[in-house]
């Protein structure tokens, strides 16, 4: 590499061209980060509101009934200790091993079930979902995929219509000692679905279906067991 | 496998979700660079160089941001943090391999601005990667785009001896065979089940 | 094409300049990243437009406004630190309008900050001009910016999903291109535009060199 010819300036002077840099520089920086903590203090709550409000759209989603009256309220659960600490707001940081759950409730403020989360890796990236759970009637009431960047068309298909109605009423009765599932929750071949804990897939976006299925089987066995542990307390949440 | 481990992480950055044909970054020095397959070696050995120290100064930059809670500072930071980690692996390959350092010429300099390290801080923020994470994805995204480098370098230098009509020259074919290799590294969906 | 004008191309030869004679995307290369990768819809395309064009007129103003208090060797830090600055505003300012808009814009609202055409015009004009010319030229740019998005764009999402701005305008009897949607359809058109400009430059230019013939 050439070394740039470089008219070296005199002492005094090359002592000023490195007082304007520090000055531009800093005098830039300061003004910068003064600018940025404004826009993110004036920000932040419109943010924050439009973070609770997609939420609380999934949630509504996932489980039937819910009341506008009566929000639902966020817990943290921690599924290996069976901890169950209440949110304060949604905004709430959780501690290690916590994942976020809501609880819904209907217009009379009785408890209808539980939204949990669930995630895995999809095709193209992570897929996140939410799914409702209802402990009386023991099923999964609903999916809602929060995110994911499955392909458009084909993969995609796991956030429409017929797939998603594989989650209205999916079986997932747990056995006398409550520890586990019944019947883990199995994807089979599109229109091979016979039992209803069983996932129809999607032909042609096999690996985002196979996905969905294997992620919701994953938090079911993991959360469904210290969900139903702490079902006294979630239902006083109300 | 589990798409925790480092391998899977290395696998998808490399090959399944590879960042030139893929998530489309770096497309800059892969237009520019991938004419000969010397020089695109070379512009591959120093993004991966790149993209270990940057990662790693990313991880602890966001870090310490997050402690601090004020990460809408992140993306100035992560930007000081790139330029400098340029500089270092500069000055450092300077004195410890001149013949390196001169066999990469002007390309250090050239990877400040490329969207590919940067993007490769974001994501790693982003999937919050821990620390051994970061590094597999580093090597990974490195190692895939100096892939698609070599590849592409190979075929262009093919094309140089055959009859192309002069309005497909340059940039246009460059990004039809972008296309061409896009198209058949989607095949790669799935590996690692 | 030669401007005789003796005090310099005028405001409005200068704002089309930049929207076709050297569009950033078409014809000097520049800012090919977000160019494949944000165009899938085209809400995308016009979102992702105005914030660059908005970061890239802010930037380029405040780069000429201080111009003269600049020293050369720190010029591109400081520039690369104005245009973070504007580009995390950007980034809030969309996330407070829409989540939905973030998220499938992704990380490139951030990689705005390394557009080469953002940091290539503060260094080869907004540095060396006055502040009006600087905007002037910055919206030029951003136009054409906008313009090249808007091409891929319209194309991907007419043929990838038979849709424009989320309303089917292809019928229901169309079956969707789906690798328009996908990453080879994003470097296709992009080639194919390419060429169709190429060849539409090389024709005036052979024509231009037959008129002086």
């Amino acid at each position: 590499m050439t070394t740039a010819t470089d008219t070296t300036p005199a002492p005094q002077a090359q002592a000023a061209n490195s007082f304007a840099m520090i000055r531009t520089l800093s005098g830039i920086a300061l003004v910068s980060g003064v600018l940025l903590a404004l826009v993110y203090q004036a920000t932040f709550d419109i943010i924050k509101a439009n973070k609770e409000e997609a939420v609380k759209n999934a949630v509504f989603a996932v489980l039937p009934g819910l009341s506008e009256a009566h929000p639902p309220v966020a817990f943290g659960l921690n599924p290996d200790t069976g901890e169950l600490v209440e949110l304060a707001s949604d905004g709430d940081v959780l501690a290690e091993g916590f994942e976020k759950i809501y609880v819904g409730f209907d217009d009379a403020g009785q408890f209808v079930g539980v939204a949990l989360p669930a995630s895995g890796q999809g095709y193209g990236d992570v897929i996140r979902v939410m799914y409702g759970y209802t402990p009386a009637a023991e099923q999964i009431t609903g999916l809602k995929i929060l995110e994911s960047k499955e392909t458009p068309g084909l993969g995609d298909r796991i956030g429409k219509e017929p797939f998603l109605d594989n989650f209205r009423g999916m079986d997932v009765k747990m056995d006398d000692a409550r520890e586990s599932l019944l019947h883990a929750i199995q994807w089979v071949k599109h229109g091979e679905k016979t039992e209803p804990w069983q996932v129809d897939g999607i032909s042609g976006a096999t690996i985002s279906s196979t996905a969905i299925a294997r992620m919701l089987r994953e938090s079911t066995q993991r959360l469904l067991p210290a969900v139903n542990a702490k079902l006294d307390e979630l239902k006083d949440a109300g | 496998m589990d798409p925790d481990s480092l391998s899977f992480i290395f696998l998808n950055a490399c090959i399944i979700n590879n960042f030139v044909l893929s998530m489309f970054l770096g497309i800059c020095p892969f237009l520019g660079v991938s004419g000969k397959r010397d020089t695109a070696l070379r512009m591959g050995a120093a993004v991966i160089f790149v993209m270990l120290v940057s990662s790693a100064c990313a991880y602890g930059i966001n870090a310490l941001l997050v402690k601090l809670n004020v990460e809408y500072l992140r993306l100035i930071c992560y930007i000081a943090v790139i330029a400098s980690a340029v500089q270092l692996v500069e000055m450092f390959i300077k004195k410890f391999s001149p013949g390196l350092f001169r066999a990469l010429g002007i390309f250090l300099p050239l990877i400040t601005t490329n969207c590919a390290i940067l993007g490769l801080a974001l994501f790693q923020t982003q999937r919050e990667y821990n620390f051994f994470q970061c590094l597999a994805f580093a090597l990974g995204a490195g190692g895939g785009f100096t892939l698609a480098l070599m590849i592409m370098s190979g075929l262009r230098e093919e094309l140089d001896l055959a009859d192309v009509p002069n309005v497909v020259k340059g940039a246009a074919l460059t990004l039809i065979l972008a296309g061409i290799l896009s198209l058949a590294f989607m095949g790669f969906a799935g590996l690692g089940g | 094409m030669a401007n005789n004008n003796r005090h310099g191309p005028s405001d409005m030869e200068t704002f089309l300049r930049g929207l076709w004679e050297e569009n950033p995307v078409f014809v000097m290369l520049l800012g090919m990243c977000p160019t494949l990768a944000v165009t899938n819809t085209v809400m995308n395309c016009i979102a992702m437009g105005l914030a660059a064009s908005f970061v890239l007129v802010m930037s380029s103003v405040l780069v000429s406004l201080f111009r003269k208090f600049i020293p050369k060797q720190v010029r591109i830090a400081t520039f690369i630190l104005i245009i973070a600055t504007f580009v995390t505003i950007v980034d809030y300012v969309i996330q407070a309008i829409s989540l939905e808009l973030y998220a499938s814009l992704g990380a490139f609202i951030q990689l705005i900050v390394v557009n080469c055409i953002i940091l290539g015009r503060a260094e080869a004009y907004a540095s060396k001009n006055n502040v009006k010319k600087a905007a002037i030229d910055a919206l030029g740019m951003g136009a054409g910016f906008t313009f090249a998005l808007l091409c891929l764009g319209v194309v991907r999402e007419l043929l990838g999903s038979g849709t424009l701005l989320g309303y089917p305008v292809l019928g229901s009897h169309f079956e969707p291109w789906a690798v328009m949607i996908l990453p080879p359809g994003a470097f296709f058109v992009l080639g194919t535009w390419l060429l169709i400009f190429n060849a539409m430059r090389e024709r005036s230019a052979r024509k231009a060199r037959e008129k002086a013939a």
